[in-house]
């Protein structure tokens, strides 16, 4: 049995391989890249609209108004980014409906690359917002005492984002192996049922933790919207 | 007892261990989360896009000690280096 879709080689010339993972994620880019290009090519203004455009502004939408939940200002700013991370992972999870596929996510070479585009974005979008002088110190709040405790958390933050998505997928995909050998016929499938729902979780997860990380790195400075109202 | 054999019975019982004993604290979290939050759901219904939001994310805090606790058991089964250095030491020999 394997431990991830890395260890499926469909090709391989000396040290170049071309294992399932990078297979996957590519069709994976291609089928979301090709789509939104073909959905948008033709957009209409008026009440009339195809039920793909319709699909693609409550996605928008939707990401949009969860991270002015989360609590970022300005959310088109980092609708790319988030926006994109939420994507990649949430279809990478709704094709295991597809026979034959192994989602990219359960490699740990896959979600470690995500979570280390959360490392660098954090400081990217903070420094961008506050200045390099604000956001480093912020690393100094609430005293200078919390600095390598404030490193230190940067870092297993990172190690848990990027170890919660791969053992989460390839939890489902492993049970689901197990269970084709026991019981093949009907309880494989209820499993890809729950494997769909926990994905869709775990996207979701991932993005407004990625928000929750960038709203702490860029909120500090600013003043609070609206203070308690004086008695 | 041969080292190889010591290896393999360590093994497999720490990964029964590690995933039977690791998931009861995670379990007992979760429980203890969902039902203060049904609680604070009965209490204030208005409120329930925000509640529900951060007990996704407390719930996904909690349960990654779990993942954590699985994925540790998972190596230790199919991808023990102790394992992989003694086969390769008795196909060495």
């Amino acid at each position: 049995m394997r431990l991830s879709p890395d260890e499926i080689i469909f090709w391989q010339y000396g040290l170049i391989k071309l294992n399932a993972t990078i297979v996957f994620t590519w069709a994976l880019m291609l089928v979301l890249v090709v789509g939104s290009l073909l959905v948008t090519r033709k957009l209409s203004r008026n009440l009339t609209r195809s039920r793909w455009q319709n699909l693609l502004e409550i996605l928008v939408t939707g990401i949009e108004k969860q991270i002015l939940e989360v609590g970022l200002r300005d959310a088109r700013t980092y609708l790319g980014f988030l926006g994109t991370l939420f994507l990649f992972v949430a279809a990478a999870s709704l094709a295991t409906i597809i026979p034959g596929y192994e989602p990219p996510t359960g490699s740990l070479s896959t979600t470690t690359a995500l979570a280390l585009c959360v490392l660098v974005a954090v400081p990217f979008f903070g420094i961008a917002d506050q200045g390099l002088g604000g956001y480093l110190k912020s690393y100094m709040e609430p005293t200078f005492l919390m600095l390598p405790f404030n490193l230190i958390s940067e870092v297993s933050r990172t190690l848990a984002l990027a170890v919660r998505l791969f053992g989460n997928m390839m939890s489902g995909a492993m049970i689901i192996a197990i269970l084709l050998t026991i019981t093949p016929f009907f309880f494989p499938i209820l499993m890809t049922a729950l494997g769909l729902l926990t994905g869709l979780v775990q996207a979701y997860i991932f993005s407004i933790l990625a928000a929750v990380y960038i709203a702490a790195a860029t909120r500090s400075r600013k003043p609070k919207p609206q203070s308690a109202p004086k008695p | 007892m041969d080292s190889l054999t010591l290896i393999a019975v360590i093994s497999i019982v720490m990964a029964g261990l590690t995933t039977g004993f690791g998931t009861m604290g995670p379990a007992l979290a979760e429980g203890r989360a969902v039902a203060t939050a049904l609680t604070a759901l009965a209490q204030q219904p208005d409120a329930s896009a925000t509640i529900t939001r951060t007990l996704f994310v407390g719930l996904a805090m909690i349960e990654s000690t779990a993942i954590y606790c699985f994925v540790v058991s998972m190596i230790l089964i199919f991808a023990n280096p102790f394992w992989n250095h003694a086969i390769t030491q008795v196909a060495g020999n």
